[in-house]
């Protein structure tokens, strides 16, 4: 086992969740609010790493008739994905971020070049 | 406190594992609290290595290599050429206002306290499985379970690189 319990990962993940609910909140600067996003989803993932890693997969993601010591390739045929399902996501997640702060950047970079800052409260416009 | 949380102070690996949290926690709390864009921006570079070692001590490799490719190297740089280009550089001052700093640290704080009581008092069914190299896991995954979503978001960052690039060029002079 690691050398730390399920509830420190927890724990911080519900830190890090709480300081990027206060970036989003309160800045004003669309750059800042951006960082306080990419601490959500840091949050989001320490979570899902956590839990593939320490709990036991449901029964609806595999067999659990067998128990867990198995690993590699029994493990693979065993389980299917089941235990490894947590990681996955983690990786979608990791995707779904590096789109999002592209898309995110070119759209603030538009908002600047048309507005001269990036206040979000003086974005109150759909149509430039 | 930190025994019921089961953490076994005589192992080295265990400062290590506190010295990541610390750093995770102490940079995740500048870039929520600092005046100035330029250190929230390097401070949440401290917050994604810590999180990367926190993979790490979760026996996460390939999550814990992704963190370090794709945060650090890709989605950081990006945050800040989107800080050095909404900026005039010649300002020495690089602002980051905030606003109803009360109201947004009592969500924040009642979100941590509802999250760390579940976390805490949830009867977690825990099992001890030992470690194992997961990245040959996760290709297999992603080539046999997950196929469907794999595929999509490989649509979906081609859609995202064509879109980001199509939203930041300058319009062309009409000739």
């Amino acid at each position: 086992m690691p050398v730390a319990n399920l509830e420190w990962f927890l724990l911080i993940g519900a830190f890090l969740f709480a300081t990027g609910v206060f970036t989003i909140l309160t800045r004003k600067n669309a750059v800042s609010v951006l960082m306080g996003v990419e601490l959500v989803l840091n949050s989001a993932n320490i979570n899902l790493v956590a839990f593939s890693r320490f709990v036991k997969a449901p029964p609806t993601l595999g067999p659990t008739s067998i128990e867990f010591p198995l690993q590699g390739e029994a493990a693979h045929h065993v389980y299917g994905a089941a235990w490894i399902g947590g990681n996955v996501f983690a990786a979608f997640v990791i995707i779904l971020a590096a789109a999002e702060a592209a898309v995110a950047l070119a759209i603030i970079l538009g908002i600047y070049r048309n507005l001269g800052d990036v206040d979000v409260d003086e974005v109150t416009a759909m149509k430039g | 406190m930190i025994a019921i949380l089961g953490i076994k102070l005589g192992d080295p690996a265990a400062w290590v594992f506190l010295a990541f949290a610390a750093v995770t926690c102490a940079s995740a709390l500048v870039v929520a609290a600092s005046r100035n864009i330029i250190y929230s921006a390097y401070a949440l570079l401290l917050t994604f290595f810590g999180v990367a070692g926190l993979y790490a001590f979760l026996d996460a490799d390939f999550i814990a290599a992704a963190q370090l490719l794709v945060y650090v190297g890709g989605i950081l740089v990006l945050i800040l050429f989107g800080v050095m280009l909404t900026h005039k550089i010649r300002e020495i001052k690089l602002s980051n206002e905030t606003t109803n700093p009360i109201v947004g640290a009592a969500i924040a704080g009642f979100v941590f306290l509802a999250l760390a009581y579940v976390s805490l008092y949830t009867n977690w069914d825990v099992v001890d499985r030992p470690a194992s190299p997961t990245t040959g896991e996760i290709g297999k995954a992603f080539v046999g379970k997950y196929l469907l979503p794999f595929e999509a978001s490989s649509v979906l960052l081609l859609g995202a690189l064509i879109g980001a690039a199509y939203l930041a060029r300058r319009d062309k002079e009409k000739a």
